[in-house]
C-alpha cells in the first residue's frame, strides 16, 4: 500500500486557528477589560490588552489569547465557543453579547470594551454569580407536570403505547421558547430586574410560558406563581429581553401570552 | 484540616449522562442525597452541542428491527464492540427516547405527530431520533429541568474535582474538590460514585470540543488506579469547519449533504458505493485525507486542505426547518450560507471511544464506583462509534449506573467512610507544591498549544511508526518541562489554576493514547496504521487496557465479549 501521512497541509499551518501566525492579514485590536476581585475587596479598573485579530475572530478568542500569553489572570467563564453552552455572556461594547458569537470585526471598532453582564453580582472580572437567575428559573417549575397523562388521548397506538402525539402545531406554540441556552443576556437587559430583584426576569418568564404551551403538561397551577407585583405584572415591556437574545427567542412575546392566558383573552387549556 | 461533605451517591460531572444518572438515582430511592459535582454550571457541559440525532429503534412495524440495530453497532465498531453491551444499548433505547418525550423533548415530529427520526452514517434504516439540528442541547435541557423536580438531587456549580478517593481498601469513599468561586479545597465523602465528566478531545488542536473537554476526569480514574481501555480510538468526524472546527453534523449527510472534492464529484463513489456519504465515520474521515492527498482537495484560506460539503440542492425550507442550527454556524464562524454555497470541511477530533474500563452495567474496578457516559468504555462502540449512538449510551449508562449506585448507597447506609489522611495530604501537596506553588518559566498555555499541534500531526485519522515515536517522545520532552507554576496567585476562581491542572491530565493521557497506537499494529476502526494497512484479528482482536505507572503507563489485553457475530471484512 502507498504511505498514506496526514501531512497534506501544503504549509506548517496548522488546521487550529492560531492568532500568532503572522502570515495572515493581521489586524490588531485593542481590548479593555474590567478587573476586580469582588471577595478580596479591591478596586475595579480597566486592563487594556492588545492583540491580534483575523477575520474570524471572536472577542472570546481574543480574550483567550490574552489569557494565554499577555495575562493568564484574567477571571472568564466559557466553553462550547458555538453559542450552545451559554458561559460567555458579558458586556461587549455596552451591550450584554456571548463572547463566542460576537467576532470583533462586526463590532467596527478600534477598542473592545469587556465588562461583567450586568444584574449580576461579580465574582471576578468578568465572571458574575449566576445563584438568583437559576432560582428564578427553578421557581416557575420548569418541568412537564403531571405524567398521570389521560391514556386515552394522544397516544400513540402504533408503534409504541407510550409516546405522546404532538402535531407541528402544537409543537410550534413552545418551540422558540426551548431555544433559550440560560445565557442571562436577557436577564442583564432587563430595567425591571435592575429595580427588583423579587421579579423573576425574561428567562424565567418566557419558560413559564414554554411549558405552560406545552400540550404534554398538566401543571394546574402555573400562573399563579407569578400573579404577583413582583411577577408577571411587573414587565413593562421595554422589550430589551428580545433584542439581546443570542438564540431568537422573544421572552417579551412569551410575557405577552401569559398575560392574555390570566387576564382571560386566551382561551385556557386548563381553566385556571 | 479541610472541610468535609457528605452525599450517599456523588456523580462527578453535569453533562447527559451526570443529569441521567441523577434522575435515575433520584427515581430509585427518594430519600438518597445525591450531589452532581461539575466544572462548568450544571447544565453547560459539551453535551449541549451534540447536533443530529439518539439511536433507537422505534418503527418496527415500518421495517427497523432492534437485531440491526445490533448488528449496525458492531460492525461499525469494527468487531471490537463487546456484543452484549451494543445489545443492551440497542434494547434499553427506545424507551429512553419516550422517557425524554414525557420530560418534555421538543422531538422533530412526522406529519401525523409522532416522533420523526432521520438517516444517520451506517446504519441499515433511519433511526437517528432528532430534534432539529440540536438534539443534544434540548436534551440537556430537558434532563436539566426534569430534575429541578427532585429535592434530593443537589448542584454543586463550577467545583472542580482533583482526584478520586478510596478507603484505602480499594472501596469508593469521595473526591477531593476545589470549589472555583471561593477557591477552598475540599473533600467530598461518599457512599457511591458515577464518573461522567465526559470525552477529551481538547487533547487536539482541530476539535469539535468545548473548552471545557480535557481528559481530568480520565486522569483522575487514572491515578486512582483505575484502567483506561481502548484510548487509541480517536473519532475523527468527518466535517469540522476551519479554522474553529466547530462541527457540521452528520445529520447534514443525513438529509441528502454531498462531499465534494475540486473536481466537483462526489469522491465518496470510489471509496464505498452503497453508502456513499452516509458510511461510518472512520470510513469518510479515511476517505477524504485520501482524496486530498491525491491533490483533489481545496486550499483554505488559511492554507490549510480540505473538502466541501454541498447542500445547495437541498430547499431552503427544508434546512431551515431541519438544520437551522448549521445554517446558523456556518454563516457565523465560516461566512458561508449553506443554502447558497458549499462549506469548506476536514475531519477533526470528534469523540474517543476509548475510557476508563467498565463492565457492560458500568461498574469500575473500585467498589462503589461507576461510570457512564464518553468518559467511561464499557465497548459499546469498539473502535469506531456510530454517529447518534452517543447521546444514547450516556441516556442508558446514566440510567443504568444511576439505578446500581442508588442500590449500592442503600444498602451501605450504616457504613461509616473512612480515608485515609495520607492521601488526603498527598493529592493537597501534589496540586498545591507541585503546581499551584510551582516555579517555571515555560508558558503552559505555551506547552498545551504545542502538544495539541502535535496530536493534530502525529495522531491523526493516519498513523504510522515513526510519527508516534517521534510524537510521544514530544509528549514526553513537553511534560519535563518547567510549566507547572499558576502565575495568578489569587484564590477566587482561578482559571489559571485550573488550565495548568489541566494540561497535566492532558500530558498524562496523551501519553497512553500514543503509546496504545504504537502498541496496536494493526488498522481497525478509527485506528489506521499506514504501515499495518489490515485488521489483524489473530493478533489484536482484543481491548488495550493502561494502567497507571510512575515511569510509563502499563499496558495490558482484555478480551472482547462475543454472542453471536463473527468478524468480516466491512464494506459499505
Amino acid at each position: 500500500m502507498r504511505e498514506l501521512d496526514n501531512m497534506t497541509v501544503k504549509s506548517d499551518k496548522k488546521a487550529g486557528c492560531d492568532p500568532r501566525d503572522d502570515s495572515f492579514d493581521l489586524k490588531k485590536t485593542t481590548l479593555r477589560v474590567f478587573r476586580t476581585n469582588t471577595a478580596q475587596g479591591k478596586d475595579s479598573h480597566f486592563d487594556s490588552l492588545v492583540v491580534p485579530v483575523q477575520r474570524w475572530t471572536t472577542v472570546l478568542d481574543s480574550l483567550l489569547y490574552a489569557k494565554s500569553y499577555l495575562d493568564s489572570s484574567i477571571g472568564i467563564r466559557y466553553s462550547c465557543r458555538m453559542a450552545s453552552c451559554g458561559s460567555c455572556g458579558m458586556k461587549i461594547n455596552g451591550i450584554p453579547r456571548l463572547a463566542c458569537y460576537t467576532k470583533i470585526s462586526e463590532l467596527e471598532d478600534p477598542v473592545v470594551v469587556c465588562e461583567p453582564l450586568p444584574n449580576f453580582p461579580v465574582i471576578r472580572d468578568l465572571v458574575t454569580d449566576f445563584t438568583q437567575f437559576f432560582n428564578h428559573h427553578k421557581s416557575i417549575n420548569p418541568y412537564i407536570q403531571n405524567l398521570n397523562y389521560d391514556k386515552t388521548e394522544k397516544i400513540d397506538e402504533v408503534s409504541s403505547s407510550h409516546s405522546h402525539r404532538q402535531s407541528r402545531e402544537e409543537v410550534d406554540k413552545y418551540l422558540q421558547f426551548s431555544y433559550c441556552i440560560k445565557c442571562g443576556l436577557c436577564y442583564s437587559a432587563c430595567p425591571t430586574v435592575a429595580t427588583d430583584t423579587k421579579f423573576p426576569g425574561p428567562q424565567a418568564l418566557a419558560q413559564l410560558y414554554r411549558y405552560y404551551a406545552d400540550s404534554r403538561d398538566a401543571g394546574k397551577n402555573r400562573l399563579n406563581i407569578v400573579d404577583d407585583r413582583h411577577g408577571l405584572w411587573r414587565c413593562h415591556f421595554a422589550g430589551s429581553c428580545s433584542k439581546v437574545c443570542p438564540k431568537g427567542v422573544d421572552p417579551a412575546l412569551g410575557i405577552q401570552l401569559l398575560r392574555s392566558y390570566m387576564l382571560g383573552i386566551s382561551k385556557d387549556k386548563r381553566n385556571v | 484540616m479541610t472541610d468535609n461533605l457528605y452525599h450517599d451517591v456523588v456523580i462527578i460531572g453535569s453533562g447527559l449522562a451526570g443529569l441521567r444518572a441523577a434522575i435515575s438515582c433520584a427515581e430509585t430511592n427518594k430519600k438518597l442525597s445525591i450531589g452532581v459535582i461539575s466544572k462548568v454550571q450544571v447544565m453547560r457541559s459539551h453535551s449541549v452541542s451534540a447536533e443530529g440525532g439518539t439511536a433507537a429503534v422505534l418503527f418496527e412495524d415500518e421495517g427497523d428491527n432492534k437485531d440491526s440495530h445490533i448488528y449496525d453497532t458492531i460492525r461499525g465498531s469494527d468487531f471490537l464492540a463487546d456484543q452484549d453491551v451494543a445489545e443492551l444499548l440497542v434494547r434499553q433505547m427506545p424507551d429512553e427516547i419516550y422517557k425524554l418525550d414525557d420530560w418534555g423533548m421538543p422531538w422533530s415530529r412526522k406529519t401525523d405527530g409522532r416522533i420523526d427520526q432521520r438517516h444517520f452514517g451506517g446504519y441499515s434504516f433511519p433511526r437517528a431520533t432528532y430534534a432539529q439540528d440540536k438534539v443534544g442541547f434540548y436534551e440537556m435541557q430537558t434532563l436539566y429541568d426534569t430534575c429541578l423536580k427532585f429535592d434530593n438531587i443537589h448542584f454543586y456549580n463550577e467545583w472542580f474535582c482533583t482526584s478520586i478517593l478510596d478507603d484505602g481498601n480499594n472501596n469508593f469513599a469521595g473526591l477531593t474538590v476545589i470549589e472555583m468561586k471561593s477557591g477552598d479545597f475540599l473533600i467530598v465523602k461518599a457512599l457511591a460514585g458515577i464518573i461522567c465528566t465526559g470525552g477529551a478531545g481538547r487533547m487536539y488542536s482541530f476539535s469539535t470540543y468545548a473548552y471545557s473537554s480535557t481528559p481530568d476526569g480520565l486522569d483522575m480514574a487514572y491515578r486512582a488506579g483505575l484502567a483506561l481501555k481502548d484510548m487509541e480510538f480517536v473519532q475523527f468526524h468527518p466535517t469540522g469547519i476551519i479554522p474553529s472546527g466547530i462541527l457540521i453534523t452528520e445529520g447534514a449527510r443525513g438529509e441528502g449533504g454531498y462531499l465534494i472534492n475540486n473536481q466537483g464529484e462526489r469522491f465518496m463513489k470510489r471509496y464505498a458505493p452503497k453508502n456513499m456519504e452516509l458510511a461510518p465515520r472512520d470510513v469518510v474521515s479515511r476517505s477524504m485525507m485520501m482524496e486530498m492527498q491525491e491533490g483533489r482537495g481545496f486550499v483554505h484560506e488559511t492554507g490549510v486542505e480540505c473538502l466541501k460539503l454541498d447542500l445547495t440542492h437541498i430547499s431552503e425550507d427544508r434546512i431551515k426547518e431541519r438544520l437551522a442550527g448549521i445554517r446558523e454556524i456556518g454563516i457565523k464562524f465560516s461566512g458561508v450560507d449553506i443554502v447558497n454555497e458549499p462549506i469548506e470541511i476536514r475531519p477533526v477530533c470528534h469523540y474517543m471511544m476509548g475510557g476508563i474500563h467498565t463492565d457492560i452495567d458500568g461498574r469500575t474496578e473500585m467498589d462503589g464506583l461507576w461510570a457512564a457516559g464518553e468518559a467511561a468504555c464499557n465497548s459499546t462502540h469498539g473502535a469506531n462509534r456510530l454517529g447518534a449512538n452517543s447521546t444514547s449510551e450516556c441516556l442508558v449508562w446514566g440510567k443504568i449506573t444511576g439505578m446500581l449506585a442508588a442500590g449500592y448507597a442503600h444498602t451501605h447506609l450504616n457504613s461509616t467512610i473512612d480515608i485515609p489522611n495520607d492521601k488526603i495530604l498527598l493529592e493537597e501537596k501534589r496540586i498545591y507544591d507541585g503546581i499551584f506553588r510551582g516555579t517555571g518559566n515555560v508558558n503552559p498555555y505555551e506547552v498545551k498549544k504545542e502538544l495539541t499541534d502535535m496530536m493534530d500531526k502525529n495522531a491523526y485519522v493516519f498513523r504510522n511508526e515513526d510519527g508516534l515515536t517521534d510524537g510521544l517522545k514530544k509528549a514526553r520532552e513537553l511534560s519535563k518541562l518547567a510549566w507547572n507554576h499558576v502565575d495568578d496567585k489569587a484564590k477566587e476562581y482561578n482559571t489559571n489554576f485550573v488550565n495548568v491542572m489541566e494540561l497535566d491530565s492532558i500530558l498524562r493521557v496523551s501519553e497512553i493514547i500514543l503509546m496504545g497506537a504504537l502498541n496496536r499494529k494493526e488498522s481497525r476502526g478509527a485506528h489506521s496504521r499506514t504501515d499495518y494497512p489490515n485488521r489483524d484479528d489473530i493478533n489484536f482482536l482484543k481491548h488495550t487496557l493502561a494502567y497507571y505507572n510512575k515511569a510509563e503507563p502499563r499496558l495490558a489485553w482484555h478480551p472482547v465479549k462475543f454472542t453471536q457475530y463473527a468478524p468480516v471484512e466491512r464494506k459499505y
